[in-house]
Order: C-alpha cells, then structure tokens, then sequence
C-alpha cells in the first residue's frame, strides 16, 4: 500500500483500458492457435500473410477509428476502396502514368470525404445517411466503370505489385533445406505508417483531441471554444482519404479490379474498430487498439479455416460471435468501473 | 466603491414574443463580492445571465467590465471578456482528462504539449486545493469535482467574472461545503462571483448582497446581513411583510374530515428524501415552497414518474405498491405534469386522441376504444370543459395553452380518477381559464375525488386547498389547515423564520 503511495498511478483511461483487453485477448488467441493448431501459426509468415492480406482493411479502419471516435459513422468506405481500385486499374491499363495513378486515387477519396464533411458538418445531415449514398453511389461508379473484373497489366505497376520486403531472419527452413524469408508487401508499410500518423493525431494534435472532446460531448466541445463544425468535416475528409489510400494497397495486394471488391468491408471495418476498443457512441477508442482488432479478426478467421470449417459461414458467425462477445466485455467494464467510482 | 465596480449592467431590455422577460434592469458587481441573484421562475435570472454570457442579445442597456463598456455577441466574447460561467449541468468531456478539460480548445499550437499541460493544471489543482489529479479521467470524478475543475477552467484563463448557474443542484452536504471553500478562496483573489441559486441557506452562508428580480424587473440590491430571510421571501413572491400581515383571515379553511383515501409512510424516490403524506377524501391540499423547494418532487413519488425508493403506500387502507405511473392509474391515481410541453399533450396528435389517451393506457392495447365511442367521450369533455377548439380532430399544439390544459384534464377526467393530482394546472394560462380550473377542482372535491393542487401563486392555493403542506430546501417544513392558512403564515414558513 505504501509504496504505490510514493509513485501515484492513475487508472487507466477507458480508451487505454479496453486497447489493453484487445491487446490482451489477441495476444493469448494467437497463443492457443499456435499450440493447438500449430501449423501455418508456428512460422512467422502466417503473421505476415495476415498484415498483406488485410493492409487496406487496416488503413479503413483507421478512418473508421477518427470518425467514430468524433461520435460519426461512415460506411461508405469499401465502396469508395473498390471505386478506387476499379478507377486505377482502367486507368494504368489505358496506358497511364503510375505516379498519377497513385494521386487519382487520394484524389477520389478525398473528393469523397469532402463531400461528406461537407454535407454532414455544414448541412447537418444525418451521417448515415449520407455516407450510405454515397456507398450507393460509389458501387454504382464501379459498375459503370466495368462490369467484367480488370487485370492490372501496366508494366510499372506490376514491378511495383512485385516488389517485397524479405525479413530474412524471420523466415523458416523450408523441407528442402533452404531459408525462405519473411515476405511483407508494401501495403504493408503503409498501412503501418498510416496506423502511426494517425496515430500521432489523435494523441498529440490539437485536432485530433477535439475529436475526443467532440465525441464525449458536443454541446461542452462548443462551449469549450471548439470549433465543431470544423473538426467534424476533417475527420470525414480523413476518413475518406484514408479509404483512397486504402484502395490503392489493395489494388496493389490483388492486381485486379473488381466489381464487388472489398464487398462488406466497412462493416469489418467498423468491427475492427469496436473489437479494437471505440466506442460506437464516441470519445473513446485508440488506432493502435483498432490494429490489434483488425488482427484479432482477421486471426479468428484464419483459426476457423484452420479448423476445418471452410464453408464461408463459419467466418460470419464466428465475426458476430466475436463482436457480441467485446461489446459485450466492454460494456461489462465500463459499468463495473461506474459502480467502482461511485463506491469510492 | 465606484473604484471597486467590475461589472456594471445598466437597463437591460430583453423582449420575447408576447413577453417583457427584462425590463431595465440594472446589475452591479465588485471586486472580491458573492453576489447572489434570486428570483422566482419566470423572474429573469436566467435571461440575464445569457445576456452576459452572449447567448442572447439585449434589446437595449449596456455592459461595462472594469469601466470600460463592451459587446458580447457569443460564448467567446464573454470570455474574452473575463466572464466565465459554469452551468448546472456540467459542461466539460468526461472521457478526457482533468488536464485536458482544463486547456482543450485553447491551446496556443497545432501540437498538443500533454505534459506542460498535465504539469500546469496540476499547479492550479493544488493551489485551488481541488481534490483531483491531473491525469484522472474526468468522468471518473465526482460532480462536485467535475465542477471545481470547470472553475479551475475559468480561473486559468483569468477570469475576473464567474457566474455559477445553480452549482449546487445535484451536489450533497459535503460537496457544497466543498464548493463554497473554493469560492471563498476566489473570493479572497479577488474574483467577483455572480451565485444563482433556489437554495436559501446556501445564500445566507456565503453571498455578500442579493440582488432580487420579479417578472423581469429588479426589485432591489440588498446586503446580505440587512436583509432577513421572511424579507427574501417576500420580495421574491412579490409582497410586501406589512401588506400581508394586514391582509383580513378571509375566509374560513374548515379543516376536512372523511375517510382517508391515500397514505403514505417514509415514501421516497431518485428525487426526494423520504417523507410521510396523506389525503381524505374530498380533500384539496396542496404543497407549496419555493421553486427547486421539492414540491413537484414529491407529488411525482406519490405518482411512481421517478425511481421509487422505498416506502410503504396505502390506499382506502390497503397496501399497494406504485413503481411507474401505470401501477398509479390503476389505483384511481392521475396526475397532470407540471410540463405541459414536455410531460404532458402530444402535440402531433388530435384533441380526441389526447383526450382518450389515459384511458387507452389503463385499458391496455389489446382492447381497443372504438373509433365513436372515442368520439363520443371527445365530443363530451370538449362541452364540459368548454374547449375552444375548432373539431375534436385539430391538432392538440395548435390550441393555446388554457385549452391544451383543459385537454390534458379531459384526459384524467375521463379515466375517473379517486385522486388527481394537479401539478401548476394555471401555469400560464389566462385569467378566465384559471377561474375555470380551480372551479373545477372544488366542483370534484364535492364528488368525493381527493385532489393535490399545485401552484406558484399562493392565493390561488389558498382559494381551493384546505390543507397546505409547505417545503423547503426538499424538507416538509410545516403543514398549515384551518386559522393558520393565510399568506403572512405560509409566507413566514415557507422562508423558515419564527412562526409565532
């Protein structure tokens, strides 16, 4: 007792608090797999494989991580992903340049976000509703771009799809005696360095604070001199561009454009962000945590593959298993801190 | 003295559709000085407060801080101006920290600097002696700290001005005592604080001078120790102490006897402390207090509207357990909201389907009123109560507010209730219909219906209750029949001063 008097240790926020529970959780789930499923989760690549399958997803959620956490919602980003990537894809294949392929895509998505920040913050429309036409809408884009799937053939682009990071000493021995090393795609690295910019903002930038001021309470974020409006367009033009980004990586990941690529990835998104420890009401939540969820989702359904259980519906109910499963936790916390505090 | 003057506010006007809510009105506030501002509802406080903290604008008048005269045209203004508010309900993030409530949406870079800012709020959290740290998170805190935090918000950004609307609300014993430490210390610093309260006590203890508004008028700047709390109270409600004791008995309060209908023992609720009630009968009595006194609190626990704490109740001597409204209803119980707008029409939906509405409810939905028999009790009330409406199917919000109370009491009446309860039945409404109202009150009382009446304005309780309970600070202060009913008497109580 003493001596926890000399160095004063503060309660973990709630933000912190359920970070730490995802954490945790992922941690240990990716123990058992690898004690009782061995396999692929006893070589290192399995974790890679992991992070280049799901950079895009990753990058989204971050986006869904501002927003939420600003008390919004935006559930058009894997239509504005897929736009993305269809709108690249028939642009190399025309010919195009890669830089400018690169800049049409954060163009798009930040046409999207603006237009949403626009609409929710100034207008003051419904969020829902707005980010779900403009999900309608972007599907819509996609399918009058092409029908057909679109091979990626431009001769840039595929050095650059080609191009792997190898992690030599995190390879494993293969049967014929050679070293295989770890491969990372670039998505990869930027979907780090998406987690870690964001990151940055929302712990230590003005704007990034208000968005948790905001999310707590809008009414005392006004009449503490934020400027709401303002702080609630930018984290949907984040969210947009972020959505950009997104489908440039996954464009990179898969080579090919798509009609009904990344179908439902706003709501793994938003799972991943819940599992990850953002409340859906706002002003809590943490980027890095909403990595780990994304993790901790993407792991689950690799653990029910692993099972055995291929038929793709094992996936969809292990996800809502999951997510009821953490907010459930979460909310079971959170009360028990409550009563906590009123017993102090 | 003239040296002394912080805040100078000289007749301030403010007009609002069909109400006078400020008329020249004058406010002066010194250095180092708790001012309390007191007021019935109604009397401008609250208004005059937003004209200082620039959510309204003044029709005419003028504001000087320190001599120097100044606008203020939002939120923003007023603090540039050195006045800071802290409102009742407590306007900072709960999910941020301490610190970070302290300097958000202030700070001077594009990056945040977390620990300066821990370090500085820290300093402040001391030097105020606010039992909180820096890093805690705010909704961790209690209420009463969530508010010492808000003033320690102010006092960082050099507030000379802080108006603290109502702080003291939803805080206990302990917390107060907390709370006017603080402002003490501010006051020593020499911070003028403008104090809005309903609590009495809390006034005497702390504030130098009151200032009095009455229907939008300044009634007066008084210093504290001068001014006796009878005195308060009645320059609050609005008469004199000589005028009342020279007010003739008026007519006799027979004190009421039959047999008692409702009875409670230790009933209390979220809302209220526990206290003991009952009614015959055929009885009118009434609760009466000042605003925030506990009044309307107390007759919702009779009704079950809040959380039910405990308590044992009784009707026509058998025990029964009221926990929501619904459970009132069906024991002859109505109850008609002080809230017309919020607890009581809907205004969407049409006379008739207001009217039948309670009805419906003790019904239950599987049995449905048919569409003219719900005509026809419609058609009924509208005539008894004399309506003015244009059918029986206009929209209940296009009515004036008279004649949406009379809807609202069609609604009870229909349901034949043994005991009704009015809470500010007359609460703006015109004369007629007031007269209309309390006729009706005394014409049920002769049914045999018990019925607990409810208003601001005492002569008008004084005409139709034969009994009067009196609070005060949420306490049953005193219970007036028969002699003792008359306005110096409740006046006398009501303020807590000796009753002889």
């Amino acid at each position: 007792m003493k001596k926890s008097n000399d160095i004063r240790r503060e309660p973990l926020t709630d933000t912190l608090l359920l970070m730490t529970i995802t954490i945790c959780i992922f941690l240990v789930m990716y123990l058992l797999a690898m004690i009782f499923l061995q396999g692929g989760f006893l070589h290192s690549q399995q974790l890679f494989d992991l992070l280049n399958d799901n950079a895009s997803l990753i990058i989204v959620s971050c986006g869904l991580t501002i927003v939420m956490i600003g008390g919004g919602i935006d559930i058009s980003v894997g239509a504005v992903t897929s736009l993305v990537v269809m709108s690249c894809v028939i642009y190399l294949n025309k010919g195009g340049n890669l830089f400018v392929s690169i800049l049409l895509a954060l163009g798009i998505g930040l046409a999207f976000g603006l237009v949403h920040g626009f609409l929710i913050s100034y207008l003051e429309i419904q969020p829902f509703i707005v980010t779900l036409a403009g999900m309608f809408f972007a599907r819509g884009m996609t399918t009058i771009l092409s029908v057909d799937p679109q091979k990626a053939t431009h001769e840039g682009f595929l050095k650059l799809q080609e191009a792997k990071i190898e992690i030599p000493w995190l390879g494993y021995t293969a049967k014929n005696g050679n070293m295989i090393p770890a491969r990372m795609e670039i998505g990869v690295v930027v979907a780090l360095t998406c987690v870690i910019l964001v990151f940055i903002l929302l712990k230590y930038i003005r704007v990034g604070r208000g968005f948790y001021a905001m999310g707590g309470n809008q009414t005392s974020s006004l009449m503490l001199g934020i400027n709401v409006k303002r702080t609630r367009f930018i984290s949907y033009v984040l969210s947009g561009l972020l959505s950009g980004i997104s489908g440039y990586v996954f464009l990179m990941h898969t080579g090919a454009g798509n009609a009904t690529n990344a179908a439902g990835m706003e709501m793994n998104a938003i799972a991943s962000s819940i599992i990850g420890g953002t409340l859906l009401t706002g002003g809590v939540g943490n980027v890095i945590g909403t990595f780990f969820g994304t993790l901790t989702l993407t792991t689950i359904k690799k653990i029910v593959v692993s099972s055995g259980l291929n038929d793709p519906w094992w996936q969809s109910i292990t996800t809502g298993g999951m997510l009821c499963f953490f907010i459930l936790l979460q909310s079971v916390v959170l009360r028990q801190r409550e009563k906590n505090k009123k017993t102090n | 003295m003239e040296e002394n003057c912080l805040l100078k506010l000289r007749g301030i006007d403010k007009l609002f559709p069909g109400v006078h809510a400020l008329n020249n009105v004058d406010f002066t506030l010194r250095k180092g000085e708790i001012h309390a501002l007191m007021g019935e509802n109604g009397a401008g406080k609250s208004t005059l407060i937003k004209i200082l903290t620039g959510v309204y604008s003044m029709d005419a008048g003028s504001i000087l801080v320190e001599g120097k005269d100044v606008h203020i045209n939002s939120p923003q203004d007023a603090q540039n101006n050195g006045i800071s508010t802290v409102y009742q309900e407590i306007t900072l993030c709960p999910n941020l920290t301490v610190a970070e409530n302290m300097f958000i949406g202030r700070e001077d870079n594009l990056w945040v600097k977390q620990k300066s800012y821990e370090k500085r709020a820290e300093e402040i959290l001391n030097s105020l002696q606010i039992p909180a740290r820096a890093r805690q998170q705010l909704g961790n805190c209690s209420l009463a700290v969530q508010q010492m935090v808000a003033i320690a918000r102010a006092v960082d950004m050099q507030c000379k001005v802080l108006i603290l609307d109502e702080p003291t609300s939803s805080l206990d014993d302990k917390e107060v005592n907390m709370l006017f430490g603080l402002m003490r210390d501010l006051k020593s610093r020499g911070v003028g604080i403008i104090f809005v309260t309903h609590f009495l006590e809390q006034v005497y203890e702390v504030s130098d001078r009151i200032t009095v508004l009455r229907n939008g008028e300044l009634v007066g700047e008084f210093l504290t120790e001068e001014l006796p709390q009878v005195q308060l109270v009645a320059k609050m409600i609005g008469k004199e102490l000589d005028e009342l004791n020279n007010l003739s008995e008026g007519e006799e309060h027979k004190e009421h006897t039959g047999e008692v209908f409702y009875e409670a023992k230790g009933l209390s609720s979220s809302e209220t402390l526990p206290f003991d009630f009952s009614i015959k009968k055929g009885e009118v009595n009434g609760f009466t207090g000042l605003l925030g006194s506990g009044r309307s609190e107390s007759v919702r626990a009779i009704f079950g509207a809040d959380k039910v704490g405990g308590g044992t109740v009784k009707i026509k001597g058998k025990t029964v357990k009221i926990n929501k409204p619904v459970d009132a209803m069906k024991n002859g119980i109505g109850y008609l909201a002080e809230d017309r707008k919020r607890d009581g029409i809907i205004a969407d939906l049409s006379v008739r389907e207001n009217i039948i509405l309670a009805l419906q409810v003790m019904n239950g939905f599987f049995k449905p009123i048919s569409r003219s028999e719900s005509e026809a009790f419609a058609d009924e009330y509208i005539k008894a109560l004399n309506i003015k409406t244009a059918s029986r199917e206009t929209p209940v919000g296009s009515l004036s507010g008279g004649n949406q109370q009379k809807v609202i009491l069609a609604r009870w009446l229909l349901t034949h209730p043994d005991y009704l309860i009015l809470d500010e039945p007359t609460r703006g409404i015109d004369v007629g219909t007031k007269l209309e109202i309390q006729k009706l009150v005394l014409k049920l009382a002769e049914e045999d219906v018990s019925v607990t009446f409810i208003s601001s304005e005492i002569e008008e309780m004084l005409r139709t209750c034969s009994r009067l309970i009196v609070m005060r600070d949420r306490h049953i202060v005193g219970e007036l029949k028969g002699n003792d009913l008359n306005q110096a008497q409740v006046m006398k109580t009501i303020a807590g001063g000796e009753s002889s």
